[in-house]
C-alpha cells in the first residue's frame, strides 16, 4: 500500500474541513447580537484541520518506522498490517477528528489557544531537528566504528604505518588480510593542510590587513566580493583545476628543472585547497581586525608610528586570538575537505614528507572504500566510517576551539 | 611652541641625520608592506582568474559541434522489408547498415576491411539512433533520400577544432592521414559544418563524448534541490523563528544553538555517511535517487538557513514587535504578521546562498551512490538521477580527450547558474533590504 492515495484523501479531508468549520464559525458569528468570539473564524477552519492531520499524521509516520524495522513478525501478519490495519486507522482517526472537531465548533469554544500550542510544539519539534542531525552522525558512525575496532585493534588503527584495505577474493591471496594502519593517511592529510595553510594563510592574512588598514572604500568595495567568488566556486571544479591544470603545470615545471614530480603531487592538491581557503581566511581575518577599537589605532599614530608599525605591534597582537581562531577554523575545512584531494591527489597510501610525490588523504580513502559495490560486514567498508569518525572528532574539536577563542576575543572588546 | 626647538638640542634632533636616515628607513618599511598587501590580493585575483581562463579556454568549444552530412537512402528492404510499419519493425530495423551505406556511396573507392572500419568511424556511434529517432517520429521517410546531418564523431571532432593538429608525426596522432584524407574530400564538398552544440544541452550521459550532453544532470540537480528546498527551508525558518522569538533561556536551547554552530563545520562528506546509513541503509530509499540526495543535502544546508534566517530576524526593531503586541495580538501572530513577512527577504537571500551551496556540492552525493552512469533523463524523485557537479566527476575520470572539453562545457554552466542564483540573492537584498 502507497503513501500517495492516503495523503491526497487526507488533504482533501482537511480542506473540507477548514471550509465546512469557517462557514459554520461564520454563520454562528452572523446569528448571535454580541460578539464574544474570541477567535477568528479561519482559526475554526484550522482547528478542524489540525484535529484532522495531527493524529493521521502521527500514525503516518508510525506506520513508517514500523515498515523499516524487521520484527519478528509472521509474513500474513505484517501484511495485515501494512494493507489494512494502519490505512484504515489513519482514516479513521482523520474522520472522526473532523467530525467531532466540526461538531464541537462553538463560540466559547478557546480555539486559538489549541491552535499555537500546536504551532509552538511544531515549531519545537523544527528546531530538535539539527539536533537530531547530530545525533545520527554519531550513532551512525559510532556504530560502523565500533564493528570495525572488533575487527581490528585499535593500535594497529592508530599506529600502525601500513594501509592497503583490499578485500581478499581468495585466502591465499598476497595482502589478503589487508592492513589498516591509518598513520600514512593522517601524515597525508597534514602535508597537503600544511601546504595549504601556507598558501593561504600569508595571502588571505595580507589581503585582510590590506583591505582593512589601507584600501579605500571603493577599492574594498570592489575587490571583496570578487576574492569571495573563491568561496563560491565549487570543489570539484577545483579538483578539476588541480588534475588537469596545476597538477600538469607543476609536473612540467619539475621536469625543466630537473627535479622529478608526479603529476598527483601533494603540491598541486595542497596550493589549490590554499586557493581556495584564501576568502575564508581573508573574511574572517577581516572581520576581527575591523572589531579591534579605532582608539588603539589612534593611540598607536598619535605616538607617531607608521600604518604598517601600527599593524605589526597594535593591531595584530590585539587581534591574534581572533585570527588563531580563524585559522583553526580553515584547518579543519581544509581536513575535511574532500573532492580537491579526490580528483588530485593519490589512491595509495604513501607515508612521505616529500610534497612532489603522491600522497592520499582520509576523506580521498572514504570515497575510495564507500563508492561502489559494498558489503556491509567488510572490514574494509567498516574502515571507513572509523576513518569519517576520526575526521568528525579532530573537526570538531578545532571548531568548539576556534569557537570558544573567537568568542573570548569578542567579548575582550565589546 | 616656540620655546619647544631649542630645548630638544640634548635629546636627538628631529633633523640630525641620524632621525632623518631612520624616518627614510621606518618610511621605506611601510612602503614595502604596503606593497606586500597589495601583491597578495594581486596573488589571489591572478589565481582567480587563471581558473577562469583555463576553464573557460578549456570549455568554450564544447557549445560548438562538427557535422557531417551524408545522403542516407532509407531503404524500404532494410528498415520494413515487409511494408507493415509496425512500431517494434521500425525500432528493431538495422540503421547502421543505412549509415554505412551513405559513407560508401560518398567514397566508393573504399574496399578493404580494415580501411571500412576506420570509415564508419568518422561519424558517430550515436548516429544510428538518430535514424532510428527520425524515422520512428516520420515513417514516411521510408524509401526517400534524405541529407542528414550527424554529429562527427569524437576525435574527427577534435580534430576540427584543432585539438589534434595536423603537423605532428601520424604515429601520435589519434586522426590518421587516411582520415583526414576523407575529412578534406567532404571538407571540399560543404558536407562538414560546426553548429551550436543542442545536443549537449538536450541529451543525458553517454560513453560517446560527442553526443554526452548534460540535460540528464540538471534535471537530476533540479529535482535534488527542490528536495533540499521543500526540507530545509520550511524546517530552517521554523527553528530560527522559535530560536529568535519563543525559545526560553535554559540548557536545552544553548544546546540546540551550539549544536547549529558546530553543525555548520561538519565536513560535507560526513553527512554523505549520514545519508548513508540513515536513508538508504535503515529506510531503505532507492539509491542514487535525487530524493535522498536532497534530504542529504537539506540536513547540510540547515544550519547555513537558520543562520542566516536568525540574523534577519534578529534585524528587525522590537518597535514592531512591541507595537503588535500593544494593539492586542498574541505572539504568534506577531511573529507570522509582522516579524516574519519583514524578514522574509533577508531569509530568502540566505536560503538561495544555502541552495547554491547545496548545487555545488559533490562529495555527500557521492557516498549515496549518485555516481551511477545513467542514460535516461530522471522523470521523477525516486529515479536513478545525477547532480552537475557529480557529472562534472564523472567526466573529469573518463580517459577520452574529448571529455576534457565537456567537463569544462559543464563546468562553465554550472559556474552560470551559480552566478544567476548569487544574482538573484544580492537583487533580492538590494531591493528589499530595510535599514531601520
Amino acid at each position: 500500500m502507497s503513501f500517495s492515495p492516503l495523503i491526497l484523501i487526507l488533504l482533501a479531508m482537511c480542506a473540507f474541513g477548514y471550509w465546512y468549520g469557517t462557514k459554520k464559525a461564520l454563520v454562528l458569528s452572523e446569528s448571535r447580537t454580541v460578539r464574544v468570539f474570541s477567535s477568528r473564524p479561519h482559526q475554526y477552519g484550522m482547528y478542524v484541520v489540525v484535529w484532522g492531520a495531527v493524529p493521521p499524521v502521527i500514525l503516518l509516520v508510525l506506520w513508517f518506522v514500523l515498515s523499516i524495522t524487521p520484527f519478528g513478525a509472521s509474513e500474513t501478519f505484517t501484511n495485515l498490517i501494512h494493507t489494512i490495519l494502519f490505512p484504515v486507522a489513519i482514516l479513521l482517526t482523520g474522520v472522526i477528528g473532523v467530525y467531532f472537531s466540526l461538531r464541537s465548533i462553538d463560540p466559547e469554544l478557546r480555539v486559538r489557544k489549541t491552535l499555537e500550542g500546536v504551532v509552538s510544539g511544531v515549531l519545537i519539534l523544527a528546531s530538535t531537528i539539527s539536533v537530531f542531525t547530530t545525533i545520527g552522525i554519531v550513532f551512525s558512525l559510532l556504530f560502523e566504528t565500533v564493528q570495525f575496532f572488533e575487527k581490528v585493534p585499535l593500535s594497529e588503527f592508530f599506529l600502525g604505518l601500513e594501509w592497503s584495505p583490499q578485500t581478499a577474493l581468495r585466502a591465499d591471496q598476497v595482502g589478503s588480510s589487508g592492513a589498516f594502519g591509518a598513520i600514512p593517511l593522517f601524515a597525508g592529510t597534514m602535508l597537503i593542510t600544511l601546504i595549504a595553510m601556507i598558501v593561504a594563510v600569508p595571502l588571505g592574512l595580507m589581503s585582510a590587513i590590506y583591505m582593512t588598514e589601507y584600501a579605500g572604500n571603493k577599492f574594498r568595495a570592489t575587490v571583496k566580493p570578487i576574492l569571495e567568488i573563491l568561496a563560491g566556486i565549487p570543489t570539484v571544479v577545483y579538483g578539476f583545476f588541480a588534475a588537469l591544470t596545476v597538477g600538469v603545470f607543476f609536473r612540467d615545471v619539475g621536469s625543466v628543472i630537473g627535479l622529478d614530480v608526479v603529476s598527483e603531487s601533494a603540491l598541486a592538491a595542497g596550493v589549490v585547497m590554499g586557493m581556495m581557503i584564501i576568502p575564508f581566511i581573508s573574511s574572517l581575518s577581516d572581520d576581527i581586525i575591523m572589531a579591534v577599537p579605532q582608539s588603539l589605532r589612534d593611540g598607536s599614530y598619535g605616538l607617531g608610528a607608521t600604518r604598517s608599525e601600527t599593524v605589526v605591534k597594535v593591531i595584530l597582537p590585539a587581534a591574534l586570538p581572533g585570527i588563531v581562531g580563524a585559522i583553526l577554523l580553515a584547518v579543519s575545512r581544509a581536513i575535511g575537505e574532500t573532492m580537491i584531494v579526490v580528483m588530485a591527489a593519490g589512491f595509495a597510501a604513501n607515508l612521505t614528507a616529500n610534497p612532489l610525490e603522491a600522497v592520499t588523504t582520509v576523506t580521498v580513502q572514504i570515497v575510495g572504500l564507500l563508492v561502489g559495490d559494498q558489503e556491509f560486514d567488510s572490514a574494509k567498508t567498516l574502515a571507513a566510517f572509523a576513518l569519517a569518525m576520526v575526521l568528525f572528532i579532530i573537526t570538531l574539536i578545532l571548531n568548539v576551539i576556534a569557537l570558544v577563542v573567537v568568542r573570548k576575543y569578542r567579548e575582550k572588546y565589546d | 611652541m616656540t620655546d619647544m626647538a631649542p630645548t630638544s638640542s640634548s635629546a636627538k634632533s628631529w633633523d640630525s641625520d641620524e632621525t632623518r636616515a631612520n624616518l627614510k628607513r621606518r618610511h621605506r618599511s611601510e612602503k614595502r608592506f604596503r606593497v606586500l598587501g597589495l601583491t597578495a590580493i594581486f596573488i589571489a585575483l591572478t589565481l582567480l582568474a587563471i581558473l577562469i581562463i583555463s576553464i573557460a579556454g578549456k570549455g568554450a568549444t564544447a557549445f560548438i559541434q562538427t557535422t557531417i552530412s551524408l545522403d542516407v537512402t532509407f531503404a524500404e528492404q532494410k528498415i520494413d522489408p515487409k511494408g507493415t510499419r509496425d512500431q517494434e519493425v521500425l525500432r528493431g530495423a538495422s540503421y547502421g547498415s543505412l549509415v554505412r551505406e551513405a559513407l560508401r556511396a560518398e567514397f566508393p573507392e573504399v574496399k578493404s576491411r580494415k580501411d571500412l572500419r576506420v570509415l564508419f568511424n568518422l561519424v558517430s556511434n550515436g548516429s544510428p539512433n538518430k535514424l532510428r529517432k527520425m524515422v520512428m517520429e516520420n515513417p514516411e521517410l521510408i524509401g526517400q533520400t534524405v541529407r542528414v546531418q550527424f554529429a562527427a564523431s569524437d576525435d574527427i571532432d577534435m580534430f576540427t577544432k584543432g585539438y589534434i593538429p595536423r603537423d605532428v608525426p601520424e604515429d601520435d596522432r589519434r586522426v590518421k592521414d587516411k582520415e583526414i584524407a576523407w575529412y578534406d574530400q567532404l571538407a571540399e564538398k560543404g558536407m562538414v559544418e560546426t553548429r551550436f552544440n543542442s545536443d549537449f544541452f538536450t541529451s543525458g550521459d553517454s560513453r560517446e563524448p560527442e553526443i554526452a550532453g548534460i540535460w540528464g544532470a540538471i534535471v537530476g540537480s533540479f529535482y535534488t534541490l527542490f528536495i533540499t528546498f521543500m526540507i530545509s527551508f520550511p524546517v530552517g525558518v521554523m527553528s530560527a523563528i522559535y530560536l529568535e522569538e519563543f525559545a526560553p533561556k535554559n540548557k536545552f536551547t544553548d544546546i540546540v544553538e551550539v549544536n547549529i554552530n558546530n553543525l555548520a563545520a561538519v565536513p560535507s562528506i560526513v553527512f554523505g555517511l549520514l545519508g548513508l546509513a540513515l536513508f538508504l541503509n535503515v529506510a531503505h530509499l532507492p539509491r542514487s535517487a535525487p530524493v535522498v540526495g536532497g534530504l542529504t543535502l537539506a540536513l547540510m544546508t540547515l544550519p547555513t538557513i537558520i543562520i542566516a534566517a536568525r540574523a534577519s530576524i534578529r534585524a528587525i526593531p522590537d518597535s514592531i514587535r512591541d507595537a503588535a503586541l500593544g494593539l492586542g495580538a498574541s505572539r504568534q501572530q506577531m511573529v507570522f504578521h509582522h516579524v516574519l513577512p519583514l524578514s522574509m527577504p533577508g531569509i530568502m537571500t540566505g536560503t538561495i546562498i544555502g541552495l547554491s551551496q547545496a548545487l555545488g556540492e559533490t562529495a555527500p552525493l557521492l557516498m549515496i551512490g549518485m555516481v551511477a552512469f545513467i542514460v535516461d533523463i530522471p522523470g521523477g524523485v525516486t529515479d536513478p538521477a545525477t547532480v552537475l557537479p557529480v557529472q562534472i566527476f564523472l567526466w573529469a575520470d573518463s580517459p577520452e580527450r574529448a571529455f576534457v572539453e565537456k567537463t569544462s562545457g559543464a563546468i562553465i554552466v554550472l559556474l552560470g547558474f551559480l552566478v544567476f542564483m548569487n544574482a538573484v540573492a544580492v537583487m533580492l537584498r538590494k531591493k528589499f533590504e530595510r535599514r531601520w
